[in-house]
C-alpha cells in the first residue's frame, strides 16, 4: 500500500521482549502500515540500562558498543525502541565517536574497528523525521477524535540534552504533534518532562509514589483520559504506581497509561488484540472504547 | 581666582595604587603634580599584598613599574613622609600646608646603600609586616622601596631612647645621617586636589568573639598576604606566628566584622570574598596536603573572571566552603578551636585549626575623616568620603577642585581603583584644560587691546 | 668585540626559586663578549636599575641584556635605565627567563637553569647585532571617536570635549542613552535618575565639541594610535523629508576611538525552563523596568502583559542565565542582584499589598550602600528573599508556577505568581564581536572586549589608541560605568597632550637593490603598511602602520625585506646560540 519502503534496523532492547511486549508488538505493527520495515539486528545483547553510564569504567561500555558494532554492519542507522536503550546506546556512540582513548580501548577489547559513525535514532524521531506526522495523519484510519491524550517524555529521551535530545528538553513536543495526528488532543500541563521517579521506587517508594502522583495529578486535572508514552520504565511506574496513590490519596481517580505505539496501531486501524493490554495495572481498554469504531 | 590664572597643578593625597594612577595619568598630559603620603615611600597597601586575583599576577611584579615611573616622573614631586595639616583658598588656588617629619636622615645626600639599616642594633616590630617581622630601627618599607631612602623611627632608636649608640651615623658612608634634624612644614599651591587616602583594616582588638587580637595563630588578611609573599617575612612560606610549623588546617573567616551593624560596620568590605578565595588557593599552591575551610555569608565573586576563580578554590583546590558565621573562636592546647554553624545543613561546626585568618572590614584610611574635614567634604558615618552623586559623579565631591579615588570613598578592587583614579585624573585635566583656553583667550584678549 | 652586560634578575623567588641564578651569572659571564654579569633580587627596582647604570658607565657597555620577567613588563623601565646611563635604549634587550622559563618549569629545576642559560645567550647574540635607533614621529589627530552613546559613550564624551577635544559620538540607535533611558531608576537614585541622565544627554547635544551622529555604525577602521581612519555607515542621515534615503558611507580621521558598547540581556528564549518567551507574563529585567518607568507604555503602573491586571504575586528570579557553566554563561552578571533589590521596592511601593519574592544563590550586594539597600528591601518592604535557585517556571490556571528550592530549609517550594522576572544574564552587545574584528580589539570567551591588563590596565584595549569603557568590557553598574567612562577619556587626554606620536623603530624597512618588486609582501602584510612605490617598480613601507611583525620578511623572495634589529643574520646568530 506504500509506494517508499523505508528499510531501518531495529533494537527492541529487553524490556520489550518482557514487560513491554505490547510496546513492541504495537510498534511493530504499526511500523508495518506506515510502511517501515524494522529489521531487528540478528542477534544482540543487553544494552546494560543505565549503568554503564554511571561510573566511568570504559568495560561496562563494551555490551552497548558491541550492539552499536553489530548495528553498523547493517548499515548507517539504527532505530531504538526503549528510550533507556536509546539514552545508551546513543551516549556510548558518541563517547566512541568524541572520546580518542575511549575508542581504542573499546575496539581493542571488543576487536572491532568502529569509528562511531552510527546514527542512533529513538523510535519516535524515525516517526517524526522518517516518516513525517503527516504522512501518519494521512495514513490514520481510524482517528481518536474527542480523546484527551497528556503527553509524557520522561527524562531519557530529553537528558543530557547536549547528547540525546532531539527535541526541545524544557518544553518537547514530538510526542504531543504525533497525537494531534492521530486525531486526539493533547492537553497542556507542566509535568510532562519531570521525572517519574522509577529509580527511586526500590530505594524509597513513598517518593516514588508522591512523583508519580503529582505528574498524574496535574495530567488529570488538566483534562486528560490517558497518559501517552515512550518509556517503558516511566510506563510501568506510572502505571503500577497508581494503587500505592490510591492508598495515599483518598479519593484518587485512576488514569491508564498507555505506549503510544498502542494508541498509533489503534488509529491505523489495527487489531489491538495482541497489543498486551493484561500487562496494564490500569486497564486502558474502557477508556479507548470512547474512539469511533473503525 | 579671577585676579589672577589659576594654577594647573594638583596636589595628591596619597601615593597608593589610586594615587599613582591619577598622578601619572595627570603628570604623563604635561601637568606637574605633587604627591603627598604619610608612609616613607608610595605603593601604599598594594605593596603589601602578594599575588592578585583573578591572574595570580604577583602584586610586586606589576606595581613596581608604577612606583618606578612614579619616582622618575620629570612632573611628579614626591612629598613622602609628610602628612597635610591645613588647607586654604579654594579651586584654582588651593594653598595646602604640609607637615614632614623628620626621617633623621638627609635625603638628598643618602644614596639609599642600606648600610645604616644593615647595622642598626635595634629591632623591632614591623607594622608594614602586620606585626609576622621585624625591622630595625632606621628602615625603609622594603627593599624596592621608592623614594628608597631610610627614616629613623625615634620611639625604636637606642640612641632617642637615652642609649649611646649612634651606629647608624658612624656607618653611613656619606653622612646622611642627621639626628638633630626636625620636621618642617611646606607649603604646596595647586588648582586641584584628588583624595587617595585608601583604606585600613578594622582593628581586630574589638572583635571579641574572635579573640581581640590576642591570639597568636589568629591574624588577619593583609597579615596572611605578607605570609604569602615571596618578599615577607616569611620568604612566602605559610607558617604559623606562634611556633613556626605550617599549618594543615586553615579557617578563613570573611565578614570578620563586616555587614554587622552592632560593630559599627553595617557595609559589605567588596574585596574579601576575592582575596580570601585567593588566599585558600595559594595556601593550597604552598601546602598541597593542607586543607582550606571559608565560611562566608554569600559569596560575593562578581567581577571579570571572579566567579570562575571561586570555582576554581572550590573544585580544583577543595576548598571547603560552608555558608555561615563563626560564632567564636579560640585556643585549645595548640590548636585554634573554630565554632561555627553550616546552614545549609542546619549543623554546628567545629573545626580544630592550625591558623585562623580574618577578613576584616575595610575601614577608611587613617586620616581621612579629618582630611574631609579640613577640606570641607562630607563623609559618611563610616567615614567615607561622599561623592556629588553616587551614580552618575563618582569621583566628584561637593567641593569644586576636589576629587577622590579608591578605596577612601568606599571598598573597592585594584581595577575598580586604578579605573576611578584615572576618572578623577580627567575631571582634573578637563578643569585644567578649560583654565588654560581662558588663559588664552584672556591672553588674545589683552593681544588685541594692545 | 661588542662589550655586553647581562644582568640577572631573581624576581624574588619567581625566578631564583627554580632557577639557579649564580650558576647562570657564572656561566654567562664566560660567554664571548660578556664583560660582566651580575644577579640582584629586584632589578627593576631603583637599586637595581642603578646596578646596570653604573655597570654601563663603569664597563663602557655597548650592550645590555637584562634577564627578568617578559619584556611586556619591564622593557620600557630597562631602556630607560641604559638611556638614562648615555647607551642607546635599543641596545637593551629583555631575555624572558620567568615567564618563559622558571614559572612553566617549576619542577625540573635543573633543566630549567639549562634552559635559562640558553635564552640569555640568545638574546646576547641579538644585542651584539642591534644597531642603535631612534624613535619616529610621527602625525597625530586631536580629535576621537566614541562609540556607543549608553552613559559610558555619554561620559566619555562629555569628559574629553570638556578639555577642548572634539568628539565624534557615534550611537547606532536613533537616540541617545542605551539601556540607562529604558530604566526607570537607579538604586542609588530611584527617582532622580531619569532626568539626570536627559540633562546629561542634553549637555552632549549641545556641547560645541561633540559631533553626535545617531543610526551610524562603524563599517572599518584601519590606521593606527593618534592616525585612525574610520569608516562609517549612517541610516537615514536626515530625518527630514525622505525617511527612505539609503545609507551614507563616509571616513572620519580621528587620533583615539573609545569603545562603549555596552551590554544586551541574555535571550530569555533561550531559558526554556523558565517558560522564557513562552508565557507572556515571565518577562526579563529590562521589561519590567520599562513597566516601572513613569515614561514607559503603562506609564509606571505595574500590570501583567497577559491581561492587564495588578501582580499581587511578584517572583524574581536572579541567575537566569548567569553563574551556570553547563548550560549557559559561567560568569556572574554582576548588576542583578541590586536591580532585583530596586525593582523589588519599586513594585512595592507601587503595589503596597503585593507580596514580592525574590530567589537567589548569593546577594552579592557589595557596592557602597548596597548591602545596606537590600537590608531595606528585607526589612521595610518585606521583600522575601529565598536562597536556592528556580527549576521550573510554567503557567497553569493564568498564574505563573515557580518552582524551586529552599537551601536554608531544605525544602522544595512552589510559589503561585501573577508575574515572573527574570535576572537574564548580561551579554556584551550583538555587534562587539564584529566591532572588534574591525577595530582589531581583543575579545574574551564570551565577547567581551579585553583590557590590556586586569589589574592595572582596566580602559585600554592591547591596541594602542583603543579604549574601553562600561559594560562592553564587563557587566558593571553605573557608577563604574561613570568612573570607567572619564578614566577612559583620561586616557585619550593623555594622548593627545603630546605634540606628535611616537613610533617605535624596529620596523621593516626595503632594500631597494635587491627588491623585484614583485609584491608578495603587500598581501602578506597584516597591518595594511606595505604598497608599491609611486614610481620605482620597488616596494616600500608605510612606517606609521607597520608593526614590525616580519611577515613579509617571510615572503619576500629576494630577501630585500628586513625588520631593524631583528634582521635574518641577527636571528641564525641567535638560533646558533641556541642549538
Amino acid at each position: 500500500m506504500e509506494t517508499s519502503q523505508l528499510r531501518i534496523p531495529y533494537f527492541p532492547g529487553c524490556t520489550l521482549n518482557t514487560t513491554a511486549k505490547g510496546f513492541d508488538t504495537s510498534l511493530r505493527a504499526s511500523a508495518q502500515a506506515l510502511g517501515v520495515e524494522l529489521v531487528e539486528l540478528p542477534e544482540w545483547n543487553c544494552c546494560g540500562a543505565t549503568f554503564p553510564l554511571l561510573a566511568d569504567n570504559i568495560l561496562d561500555l563494551a555490551g552497548p558498543a558491541s550492539v552499536l558494532v553489530a548495528a553498523r554492519e547493517m548499515g548507517e542507522r539504527l532505530a531504538v525502541a526503549c528510550t533507556t536503550c536509546y539514552n545508551v546506546l546513543r551516549r556510548t556512540n558518541l563517547a566512541i565517536q568524541t572520546d580518542e582513548d575511549k575508542r581504542q580501548k573499546l575496539n581493542l577489547f571488543i576487536e572491532a574497528q568502529y569509528e562511531g559513525d552510527l546514527q542512533v535514532l529513538d523510535f519516535l524521531q524515525v516517526l517524526r523525521d522518517e516518516v513525517g506526522f503527516e504522512k501518519v495523519a494521512r495514513t490514520v484510519k481510524r482517528p481518536l477524535t474527542g480523546l484527551k491524550a497528556a503527553a509524557y517524555y520522561g527524562c531519557m529521551v530529553l537528558r543530557p540534552a547536549s547528547e540525546v535530545a532531539y527535541d526541545d528538553p524544557e518544553n518537547p513536543r514530538a510526542l504531543d504533534d504525533l497525537l494531534m495526528a492521530l486525531g486526539a488532543e493533547p492537553i497542556e500541563y507542566a509535568h510532562k518532562g519531570e521525572c517519574c521517579g522509577s529509580y527511586l521506587a526500590v530505594v524509597s517508594a513513598q517518593a516514588a509514589a508522591e512523583m508519580t502522583y503529582s505528574i498524574l495529578s496535574s495530567a488529570q486535572k488538566n483534562g486528560a483520559q490517558l497518559i501517552a508514552t515512550n518509556c517503558p520504565l516511566c510506563q510501568f511506574n506510572l502505571d503500577s504506581q497508581q494503587a500505592e496513590i490510591g492508598r495515599r490519596h483518598t479519593g484518587y481517580q485512576t488514569i491508564p497509561v498507555l505506549y503510544f505505539s498502542q494508541l498509533l496501531g489503534i488509529a491505523l486501524g489495527l487489531d489491538a488484540d495482541d497489543f498486551d493490554w493484561e500487562k496494564h495495572s490500569v486497564d486502558p481498554r474502557p477508556v479507548l472504547e470512547l474512539v469511533e469504531p473503525r | 581666582m579671577q585676579d589672577k590664572e589659576p594654577i594647573t597643578r594638583a596636589l595628591i593625597i596619597g601615593a597608593g595604587i589610586a594615587g599613582m594612577q591619577a598622578a601619572l595619568d595627570i603628570a604623563n598630559s604635561g601637568y606637574e603634580v605633587v604627591l603627598v603620603d604619610k608612609l616613607p615611600s608610595i605603593g601604599g597597601r598594594m605593596a603589601q599584598l602578594s599575588e592578585t586575583f583573578p591572574t595570580l599576577d604577583c602584586a610586586q611584579c606589576i606595581l613596581t613599574p608604577r612606583t618606578v615611573e612614579v619616582g622618575h616622573h620629570d612632573r611628579i614631586k614626591l612629598v613622602t613622609y609628610s602628612e597635610v595639616e591645613e588647607v586654604a583658598g579654594q579651586v584654582g588656588d588651593f594653598r595646602v600646608r604640609i607637615r614632614r617629619h623628620p626621617a633623621y636622615v638627609n635625603w638628598d645626600a643618602c644614596t639609599g646603600c642600606g648600610l645604616c639599616q644593615e647595622k642598626c642594633p635595634k629591632r623591632v616590630v614591623s607594622d608594614f609586616e602586620r606585626g609576622l617581622g621585624r625591622r630595625k630601627a632606621i628602615y625603609t618599607l622594603s627593599p624596592q622601596a621608592v623614594p628608597n631612602r631610610p627614616v629613623l623611627d625615634r620611639e625604636s632608636c637606642l640612641h632617642f631612647q637615652g642609649d649611646r649608640c649612634r651606629v647608624c651615623e658612624k656607618v653611613c658612608p656619606v653622612g646622611a645621617i642627621d639626628l638633630e634634624q626636625e620636621g618642617n612644614t611646606i607649603e604646596e599651591r595647586a588648582g586641584c586636589i584628588v583624595m587617595a587616602t585608601g583604606y585600613d583594616l578594622y582593628s581586630m582588638d574589638r572583635l571579641g568573639e574572635y579573640g581581640h587580637g590576642d591570639l597568636a595563630n589568629v591574624i588577619d588578611g593583609l597579615a596572611f598576604e605578607r605570609m604569602l609573599s615571596a618578599s615577607g617575612p616569611t620568604a612566602g612560606k605559610i607558617l604559623r606566628p606562634s611556633d613556626g610549623a605550617e599549618p594543615k588546617e586553615v579557617v578563613f573567616v570573611q565578614c570578620a566584622g563586616s555587614r554587622d551593624p552592632e560593630l559599627g560596620v553595617p557595609y559589605c568590605s567588596k574585596i574579601c570574598c576575592m582575596s580570601t578565595a585567593k588566599h585558600a588557593m595559594l595556601y593550597k599552591h604552598r601546602v598541597p596536603d593542607g586543607q582550606a575551610y571559608v565560611f562566608y555569608i554569600d559569596v560575593r565573586s562578581a567581577g571579570k573572571h571572579y566567579e570562575e576563580f571561586v570555582v576554581r578554590t572550590v573544585e580544583e583546590n577543595r576548598t571547603i566552603y560552608l555558608r555561615g558565621k563563626v560564632s567564636r573562636v579560640f585556643e585549645e592546647g595548640d590548636k585554634v578551636a573554630v565554632w561555627g554553624v553550616d546552614t545549609l545543613s542546619d549543623r554546628q561546626v567545629e573545626i580544630s585549626a592550625d591558623l585562623v585568618v580574618l577578613a576584616t572590614p575595610m575601614i577608611p584610611g587613617g586620616g581621612t575623616v579629618q582630611l574631609a574635614k579640613m577640606l570641607g567634604l562630607h563623609a559618611d558615618e563610616a567615614g567615607f568620603l561622599s561623592e556629588f552623586d553616587a551614580s552618575m559623579q563618582p569621583v566628584e565631591t561637593l567641593r569644586a577642585g576636589v576629587f577622590m579615588a579608591g578605596a577612601c570613598v568606599g571598598p573597592k578592587d585594584i581595577p575598580e581603583t586604578v579605573a576611578q583614579a584615572s576618572g578623577a585624573a580627567a575631571k582634573v585635566l578637563s578643569t585644567f584644560a578649560r583654565w588654560g583656553k581662558v588663559a588664552e583667550g584672556e591672553a588674545a584678549a589683552r593681544a588685541e587691546d594692545l | 668585540m661588542k662589550r655586553i652586560g647581562v644582568f640577572l634578575c631573581h624576581c624574588g623567588l619567581n625566578i631564583a626559586d627554580t632557577v639557579d641564578i649564580e650558576r647562570v651569572a657564572e656561566e654567562i659571564g664566560q660567554y664571548p663578549g660578556v664583560t660582566c654579569a651580575v644577579d640582584y633580587r629586584y632589578m627593576c627596582s631603583d637599586p637595581g636599575q642603578q646596578i646596570i647604570k653604573d655597570a654601563i658607565r663603569e664597563h663602557g657597555l655597548e650592550g645590555v641584556v637584562v634577564a627578568a620577567c617578559s619584556p611586556s613588563m619591564h622593557e620600557a623601565t630597562f631602556r630607560k635605565t641604559a638611556a638614562s646611563a648615555q647607551l642607546n635604549p635599543y641596545q637593551c634587550e629583555i631575555a624572558n627567563i620567568r615567564e618563559q622559563c622558571s614559572w612553566v618549569h617549576q619542577e625540573t629545576k635543573a633543566e630549567a637553569t639549562a634552559k635559562a642559560v640558553g635564552i640569555v645567550q640568545t638574546v646576547v647574540e641579538k644585542v651584539r647585532h642591534n644597531e642603535s635607533l631612534a624613535p619616529l614621529a610621527l602625525p597625530l589627530t586631536k580629535r576621537a571617536m566614541v562609540i556607543g552613546g549608553g552613559v559610558a559613550g555619554l561620559q566619555a564624551a562629555l569628559d574629553i570635549a570638556d578639555a577642548g577635544h572634539p568628539v565624534i559620538l557615534v550611537e547606532k540607535e536613533a537616540s541617545l542613552g542605551g539601556h540607562a533611558a529604558q530604566l526607570s531608576g537607579t538604586y542609588l537614585g530611584l527617582d532622580t535618575f531619569p532626568e539626570i541622565l536627559n540633562s546629561m544627554i542634553r549637555r552632549v547635544q549641545e556641547h560645541p565639541h561633540i559631533q553626535v551622529q545617531t543610526q551610524t555604525e562603524v563599517q572599518h577602521a584601519a590606521g593606527f594610535v593618534g592616525n585612525f581612519t574610520v569608516e562609517v555607515q549612517q541610516h537615514n542621515s536626515s530625518a527630514s523629508e525622505n525617511c527612505l534615503s539609503n545609507p551614507v558611507t563616509y571616513t572620519l580621521d580621528v587620533g583615539a576611538i573609545v569603545v562603549a558598547t555596552g551590554y544586551e540581556l541574555y535571550a530569555k528564549e533561550k531559558l526554556g525552563e523558565y517558560g522564557g518567551g513562552r508565557y507572556p507574563n515571565v518577562v526579563d529585567g529590562l521589561q519590567f523596568e520599562q513597566m516601572l518607568a513613569l515614561t514607559g507604555p503603562t506609564g509606571g503602573a505595574v500590570r501583567r502583559p497577559s491581561d492587564g491586571s495588578v501582580p499581587e504575586n511578584v517572583v524574581f528570579v536572579q541567575c537566569a542565565g548567569s553563574r551556570d557553566p553547563q548550560f549557559h554563561k559561567p560568569y556572574c552578571s554582576k548588576i542583578c542582584c541590586m536591580y532585583v533589590a530596586k525593582q523589588a521596592i519599586s513594585y512595592k511601593k507601587r503595589v503596597p499589598q503585593g507580596q514580592a519574592c525574590v530567589f537567589y544563590i548569593d546577594i552579592r550586594s557589595a557596592g557602597k550602600n548596597h548591602e545596606e539597600f537590600v537590608q531595606r528591601a528585607i526589612d521595610e518592604y518585606n521583600v522575601l528573599y529565598l536562597r536556592g535557585k528556580v527549576s521550573k517556571v510554567f503557567e497553569e490556571n493564568g498564574k505563573v508556577m515557580v518552582w524551586g528550592v529552599d537551601t536554608l530549609t531544605g525544602v522544595t517550594v512552589e510559589v503561585v505568581a501573577d508575574l515572573v522576572v527574570l535576572a537574564t544574564a548580561a551579554i556584551p552587545s550583538a555587534q562587539a564581536r564584529d566591532l572588534a574584528q574591525r577595530l582589531r580589539i581583543a575579545v574574551d570567551e564570551h565577547g567581551f572586549f579585553t583590557e590590556a591588563h586586569p589589574k592595572l590596565r582596566p580602559v585600554e584595549s592591547l591596541t594602542p589608541g583603543i579604549f574601553l569603557a562600561g559594560a562592553g568590557q564587563f557587566p558593571k553598574d553605573i557608577p563604574e560605568t561613570v568612573s570607567q567612562a572619564s578614566a577612559a577619556a583620561a586616557k585619550v587626554l593623555q594622548l593627545f597632550s603630546q605634540r606628535d606620536m611616537i613610533q617605535e623603530p624596529g620596523i621593516a624597512w626595503v632594500d631597494e637593490e635587491l627588491c623585484s618588486g614583485c609584491g608578495l609582501c603587500i598581501a602578506a602584510c597584516p597591518y595594511e603598511a606595505r604598497a608599491m612605490h609611486q614610481r620605482l617598480p620597488v616596494a616600500v613601507v608605510h612606517q606609521a602602520l607597520c608593526q614590525g611583525c616580519s611577515a613579509c620578511v617571510a615572503v619576500c623572495p629576494d630577501k630585500a625585506c628586513s625588520v631593524h634589529n631583528s634582521d635574518t643574520a641577527q636571528m641564525l646568530a641567535m638560533l646558533e646560540a641556541l642549538l
